[in-house]
């Protein structure tokens, strides 16, 4: 829109024909004389303008001597204040209100100025009177040069010399001032009381980043007087601050992770997995539930390729949870890592199978589902409301084989044993899932944590108790939660190991992290690292961790284990005394 | 947990005819193994014999569901079948009514069926029996009650409803709790 640029291209085609812009004025030409931005020529001086450049000079050095003094003061006036002014700001003016009055932006308005008058007056070709007060000050300059061995013009040199020392003390002094930045600064300690919430958050984050450089380079970028605890220190309390996390979660997570994972992992705690749905094999198949989706405007892919019944769903139109393909039980929505134990657990058809905590019975389903509906499914749950969800997901899904119960995990052996594999997905922290739960984060403490492994190690021992290991197909127990700490997770392990007669096998499982064999100077049976570990950063999981494990024989565990057991209740049930509030276990 | 008794057995079995006529008898003798009717806490659970004598062995009050839930006798001993059972009815149905997709989401919201959204019905549905009601690509939805014949349909006025809500899958998640 709008004009044609002009262009100075003399190929370009001139308009023409019998239309409006043909008729168009053109650009317009100046002569020669106007377009010449700098006049150089030289204009004639009148004699009487002779006589009045004389004369101007006479008055400028006379003015001079008696400006000695006034400028003498003022200079040494501003070194005292410091500021580097530049000569050409004051030459201008003399007189004593200097101090105060000084001229506005005149210096870039007059530069080129300046130098055409210095060259005027090397002329001796003075230009009008209204150009008097800049005609003095390049004179000045220009005497300068003449003789410098005036002694104003000594003192000048030396307030110049002195404001320069000024300026390179202040760049060192702006440099230092840099690298200072970039080293740690400890906060005092009156700084991390009163500054700790309303921290600004990048610089925050800023800190994080420089304090685990130091310590992945401790010996190099240390400060000298500063110990590896102080880093860890301030690196643990920041962390607190910028992912908000209470200070005995933040321990855990730094325990269990190298440095450079742990922001990965607490930035992965930031966003949510993707909402994965598991595909029902008993009512229909995964291609036809996909066509059958993308034509409900849901855009849904394959999950992955160690599953063959897994959806990953990206956006989507409609409520994902309440398609009628949904209410037809044709899929079930179910996070990925949900998927792994029961694949661990690989139940075969026509046996009997205990899932001991399922509610809401996603897992349970996919166990019917693998089962094909044949044998039995045992599907309890401590809690009656949670185990409703059971009941109405094993119909929906169409699973006939099921028997839903609410017992308590901790003595469920008492009325049922002789199942051929059971699955234990023990109530937990829910230290893996902090994207769905963010209460996590703040919520648990030492004595949550306690009370989840004694109910965990409780649960499993019973449903080792309940299982056949005479079974020609099975005797399995795969145990899993939504945790990640060790504590849930390799301890209870290792205490079932202890307790009863189960060896660690092979989950089945191609990918995952291995088992930790040694944390923190405990160290745990060396095939622990049959286990798998999933971490939300390394696999885009919910955080995870299965084992499988094998009973062999029907005997109890030697007579010191069984004392100990016995321990062990009496502790439980004291701290069940201790406190009757309901437990808040989040639970898959 | 206990057989019907005769009672209840013909009371369930008035219920069902209605729904899928003789073959009643298609769910007793399977040839997969033997399946029969449990009454537990008011509600009839339908499984094979296997699962039910194991889940003899939990303790009553702890038992919450075996098998497949067919539906309650109410207080005044009347059977309810519930969308649970739909599985089962659904495959031996005698009278279908198929909806039209934009009707399919008004009575999965549990809305009684206009004409406008009846898509296909069975030949010779006598009125006031019970129907089971499919999309348009044969998933089972739910079922109702005929409220024409198939006769009188195809003279109704199109606003006029001709199957009575009874049963939907959406009661999966209306009412979850009130399911068994």
């Amino acid at each position: 829109m709008g004009r044609r640029k002009v262009t100075d291209d003399k190929s370009a085609k001139p308009i023409r024909g019998p239309g409006r812009k043909s008729k168009k004025q053109g650009e317009p030409t100046f002569p020669k004389e106007l377009a010449q931005t700098e006049p150089t020529d030289k204009r004639k001086v009148s004699s009487r303008g002779k006589q009045r450049a004389r004369k101007r000079l006479e008055k400028d050095k006379l003015k001079q001597t008696i400006n000695k003094n006034t400028k003498l003061k003022t200079a040494t006036k501003r070194q005292s204040d410091g500021e580097s002014n530049d000569e050409e700001q004051i030459n201008g003016y003399t007189d004593e209100n200097q101090q105060w009055l000084k001229p506005k932006k005149k210096k870039e308005l007059f530069d080129d100025d300046d130098e055409q008058n210095e060259e005027s007056m090397d002329e001796d070709v003075p230009y009008d009177d209204q150009f008097n007060e800049m005609e003095s000050s390049s004179e000045e300059e220009d005497n300068d040069n003449d003789e410098p061995k005036l002694d104003i013009e000594k003192q000048s040199k030396k307030i110049r010399e002195k404001q320069r020392q000024a300026k390179e003390r202040s760049e060192q002094e702006l440099l230092t001032n840099i690298q200072q930045h970039e080293k740690v600064q400890f906060p005092s300690g009156q700084e991390v009381t009163k500054e700790a919430p309303q921290a600004d958050l990048q610089l925050l984050m800023h800190r994080i980043r420089e304090v685990i450089n130091v310590l992945n380079d401790f010996k190099n970028k240390r400060e000298a007087n500063r110990s590896r605890k102080e880093y860890l220190d301030l690196l643990r309390q920041d962390l607190c601050n910028y992912y908000s996390y209470n200070e005995f979660l933040m321990n855990k997570i730094l325990d269990l992770f190298p440095l450079a994972e742990v922001i990965d992992f607490l930035e992965a705690n930031e966003v949510q997995r993707p909402v994965t749905i598991r595909t029902n094999t008993l009512k229909t198949r995964r291609r036809d539930l996909a066509q059958a989706l993308i034509n409900r405007g849901v855009n849904v892919d394959p999950l992955d390729k160690w599953t063959k019944v897994g959806l990953v769903i990206y956006n989507s139109q409609v409520p994902i949870g309440a398609t009628p393909e949904y209410l037809c039980g044709h899929y079930m929505l179910q996070g990925a890592s949900s998927f792994l134990p029961c694949m661990a657990l690989a139940p075969q058809p026509n046996e009997r199978v205990l899932d001991m905590c399922a509610a809401p019975g996603g897992k349970a389903t996919y166990i019917g589902a693998l089962m094909r509906n044949s044998g039995i499914l045992v599907a309890n749950d401590a809690n009656k409301d949670r185990a409703r969800a059971i009941i109405a997901n094993t119909h929906r899904l169409g699973l006939t084989n099921t028997i839903v119960t609410n017992l308590d995990g901790r003595h469920f052996s008492e009325h049922m044993g002789g199942f051929d594999r059971c699955l234990v997905d023990a109530p937990c922290s829910g230290a893996g899932v902090i994207a769905k739960d963010q209460a996590v984060k703040s919520s648990k403490d030492e004595k949550d944590i306690q009370r989840c492994f004694t109910a965990q190690r409780q649960i499993l021992l019973n449903a080792i108790d309940s299982i056949n290991e005479n079974s020609t197909t099975g005797g399995y127990i795969v145990y899993s939660t939504c945790s990640i700490l060790v504590e849930e997770n390799e301890a209870v392990v290792q205490y079932a190991l202890n307790n009863r007669p189960v060896k660690i096998v092979e989950t089945g499982l191609e990918f995952g992290v291995e088992g930790f064999t040694n944390f923190k100077g405990t160290s745990f049976h060396p095939f622990m690292k049959y286990c798998r570990r999933y971490y939300p950063h390394l696999h885009n999981l919910d955080g995870f961790f299965v084992a499988k494990l094998k009973k062999y024989s029907t005997k109890q565990g030697n007579k010191k284990e069984s004392e100990t057991i016995e321990k062990e209740k009496k502790k439980a049930e004291e701290e069940e005394e201790e406190d009757d509030s309901p437990e808040a276990m989040a639970d898959d | 947990m206990r057989p019907l008794t005769d009672d209840e057995t013909k009371i369930l079995f008035e219920k069902l005819s209605k729904y899928i006529g003789d073959n009643i008898r298609m769910l007793l003798e399977r040839p997969d193994g033997l399946y029969t009717f449990r009454l537990h806490r008011e509600r009839v659970y339908y499984c094979s014999e296997a699962i039910i004598k194991y889940a003899s062995n939990f303790p009553r009050k702890e038992l919450l569901s075996f098998g497949t839930c067919f539906g309650r006798f109410t207080k005044t001993r009347k059977f309810r079948l519930h969308i649970t059972a739909l599985d089962f009815v659904a495959p031996y149905a005698k009278f279908k009514v198929w909806l039209k997709p934009n009707a399919e989401q008004q009575f999965l919201y549990g809305h009684n069926v206009v004409k406008t959204g009846l898509g296909r019905i069975t030949e010779n549905t006598p009125k006031y029996n019970g129907v089971i009601v499919y999309t348009m690509n044969d998933v089972p939805l739910g079922f109702g009650v005929a409220a024409k014949s198939t006769i009188e349909c195809r003279a109704a006025d199109p606003m006029a409803l001709v199957v009575f809500h009874q049963a939907d899958v959406g009661e999966f998640l209306r009412n979850e709790d009130a399911l068994t």
